[in-house]
């Protein structure tokens, strides 16, 4: 293993002393030119990328009122300074969001403000310069953009966003990351994040189907490209590869045999995830994201359900309808875009499924919220159906659940430690320290209640869980898909 | 980091995988498992085997399910499983595997 110490997990959580310079040396891979060129961005810096980046900020900050007012209205109350999973797990002090923020703040100051274009010094305003080039590349590489400090700052000022300017701004004069943008290039080329081409994803699912015989005697299918499919089923492509993910992917199409409504994947839009929202680029978003209109237009779908994927739900609750709308070609009398776990609940709730629970004996289950479902998006029509479906589901297949603390659930949850465009090799030091508020709240549970099974909605937390769960002593395979759970739990074949 | 096996140097990207996949031999994948202390047995090489003809056939490496049961196949049911892998590869089999056998790192949420 790498070369770091790992956090001790105390009793409970602490407030780390603050520690300068810590993670100062903790920077992704750069992305190189062809790499640049797949997703639209110049390969390197080139003479005069100070007055370009000083520009495109003016233009973020001009197109986007939520960026102006995040700027201008911090106080430096302090109320987010221990808020941060990436503060806490590496004392850092400008892995605290306002730190985070000012490093951006500082700048536009100087170029946008009366006091900073006369008196920078006064305000700590600063020049576009390459060490401030470099600063951000640095710690907006540490920041998951997970919203979380915005739910703590009196003036709802959100980094997420001050992050993904930043990297915007980074991206147009030439200095991208590697991870984000070859996965993004391989969305725009082949469909999905992996490169999956459409023959492997065929065969990937014709085993499945056969694993699924295998197992249980019953023929499950999972169909991809079928026309005319009631509906379109768009999940991040780590559900055909990975494990735990596989297992939610298994139980989706347990789902959709039990209830009798046909589906589909798609080979054009094999891929929900949308990482153009973690480097903040519109033009890449709407490419990414038009791939999924044009696939359910192709295949005649009636509706579109979101496999467990967190960011992919934002976009697709949040953005999809000014993105890639209007939506008429659906059924309306569903819900536009449905995720999977609105999709599993109602079916629960009608009494569509027999799910027996005694299938999970041997877990004693908890679940982890990942962010951007939990800040970012809604399930149901209720306030909180995205804390309160996903809990039903796993209620309805286990016999044992409990939560984690309060303070670190729902809209509070802690980041997995992984997401924003940060579950990459070369950042596995800031991974494993950003995970410590998650695995501090984990062992209590641990502990307390035997807890052995982490339930997840999103490819990037189970990935991330999976790597990170052994430096704090916990089994990899303690993490799973909720629809893995179901999957155990679902009884097959005609109702009785 | 470039490789130097035999007197011929072939490149590599940041993390030590292959730049260009027509460069593999068997003597790059030995080199590669030496700098990570690993000695590459027989089962090592099923794998490595099974990840190349896979690749050929369809320009990525398998999903780890395709792999475990293609492994169980080849050296017994107990051997076919995730857990089995990671005792071979302990970085993680589609990563260290892929770059033994040559092939480009796998991307995306994995």
């Amino acid at each position: 293993m790498a070369n770091f110490e790992t956090p001790v997990l105390g009793e409970y959580q602490t407030i780390p002393e603050v520690h300068p310079d810590t993670m100062v040396n903790s920077k992704p891979f750069v992305a190189k030119p062809d790499i640049q060129a797949g997703v639209g961005f110049p390969g390197e810096l080139a003479p005069g990328w100070e007055n370009v980046a000083v520009k495109k900020l003016g233009d973020l900050v001009s197109q986007s009122r939520a960026l102006q007012v995040f700027l201008d209205s911090c106080v430096k109350c302090g109320a987010c300074t221990d808020k941060c999973h990436y503060y806490l797990g590496t004392s850092d002090p400008k892995n605290m969001p306002v730190a985070r923020q000012d490093l951006l703040r500082s700048v536009y100051r100087r170029y946008y403000t009366f006091a900073g274009k006369f008196f920078p010094k006064l305000v700590g305003a600063r020049d576009m310069t390459k060490d401030v080039l470099d600063e951000w590349y640095t710690y907006f590489h540490q920041c998951s953009q997970c919203r979380r400090c915005s739910v703590f700052c009196p003036y709802g000022i959100d980094t997420a966003e001050i992050s993904m300017a930043a990297r915007d701004v980074m991206d147009t004069v030439g200095l991208g990351q590697k991870y984000s943008n070859e996965i993004i290039g391989k969305v725009h080329k082949i469909g999905n994040n992996l490169g999956l081409p459409e023959l492997a994803l065929a065969d990937t699912l014709a085993g499945l189907e056969e694993d699924v015989k295998d197992e249980t005697g019953v023929d499950v299918k999972y169909p991809v490209d079928v026309n005319g499919a009631e509906v379109l089923v768009v999940t991040p492509s780590a559900d055909f590869f990975a494990e735990p993910h596989i297992d939610g992917l298994i139980g989706y199409g347990k789902v959709f045999h039990q209830a009798g409504i046909s589906w589909t994947l798609s080979s054009h839009a094999s891929e929900a995830a949308n990482f153009s929202m973690f480097i903040g680029s519109h033009d890449n978003l709407h490419r990414a994201a038009m791939r999924i209109r044009e696939a359910a237009l192709d295949l005649g779908v009636k509706r579109i359900v979101v496999g467990e994927c967190g960011h992919a739900w934002r976009v697709a609750y949040s953005f999809w309808n000014t993105l890639i709308g209007p939506f008429d070609f659906l059924d309306q009398r569903y819900p536009i875009p449905q995720h999977i776990c609105e999709f599993t609940y109602d079916l629960i709730q009608r009494g569509a499924l027999t799910l027996d629970k005694s299938a999970n004996d041997d877990r004693i289950v908890t679940f982890h919220d990942s962010c951007n479902v939990s800040r970012a998006s809604r399930m149901g029509n209720t306030p909180g159906g995205q804390f309160m479906i996903p809990r039903a589901i796993i209620k309805a297949s286990v016999n044992k659940f409990y939560d984690m603390a309060p303070e670190t659930i729902h809209e509070n949850t802690f980041c997995c430690g992984g997401g924003g465009g940060l579950l990459t090799d070369d950042l596995m030091e800031l991974r494993v320290k950003g995970a410590q508020p998650r695995m501090q709240a984990l062992k209590q549970v641990v502990d307390e209640y035997g807890v052995n099974h982490v339930a997840a909605i999103c490819a990037i937390c189970k990935s991330q869980f999976t790597k990170v769960l052994p430096y704090y002593k916990y089994p990899m395979d303690m993490v799973g898909s909720v629809h893995g759970l179901v999957s155990r739990a679902i009884q097959l074949g005609a109702k009785n | 980091m470039p490789i130097t096996v035999a007197g011929k140097t072939v490149e590599t990207d940041e993390e030590g995988y292959l730049a260009n996949r027509t460069d593999w031999s068997e003597e790059i994948a030995k080199e590669m498992a030496k700098v990570d202390n690993c000695d590459l047995s027989q089962n090592h090489w099923e794998v490595i085997n099974f990840l190349r003809q896979y690749y050929d056939e369809y320009q990525i490496a398998p999903a780890v399910r395709v792999l475990t049961k293609a492994i169980g196949k080849k050296l017994g049911p107990d051997k076919g499983n995730s857990k089995y892998l990671y005792e071979l590869f302990p970085y993680g089999p589609a990563k260290q595997a892929c770059k033994y056998a040559g092939l480009p790192k796998p991307t995306g949420c994995v």
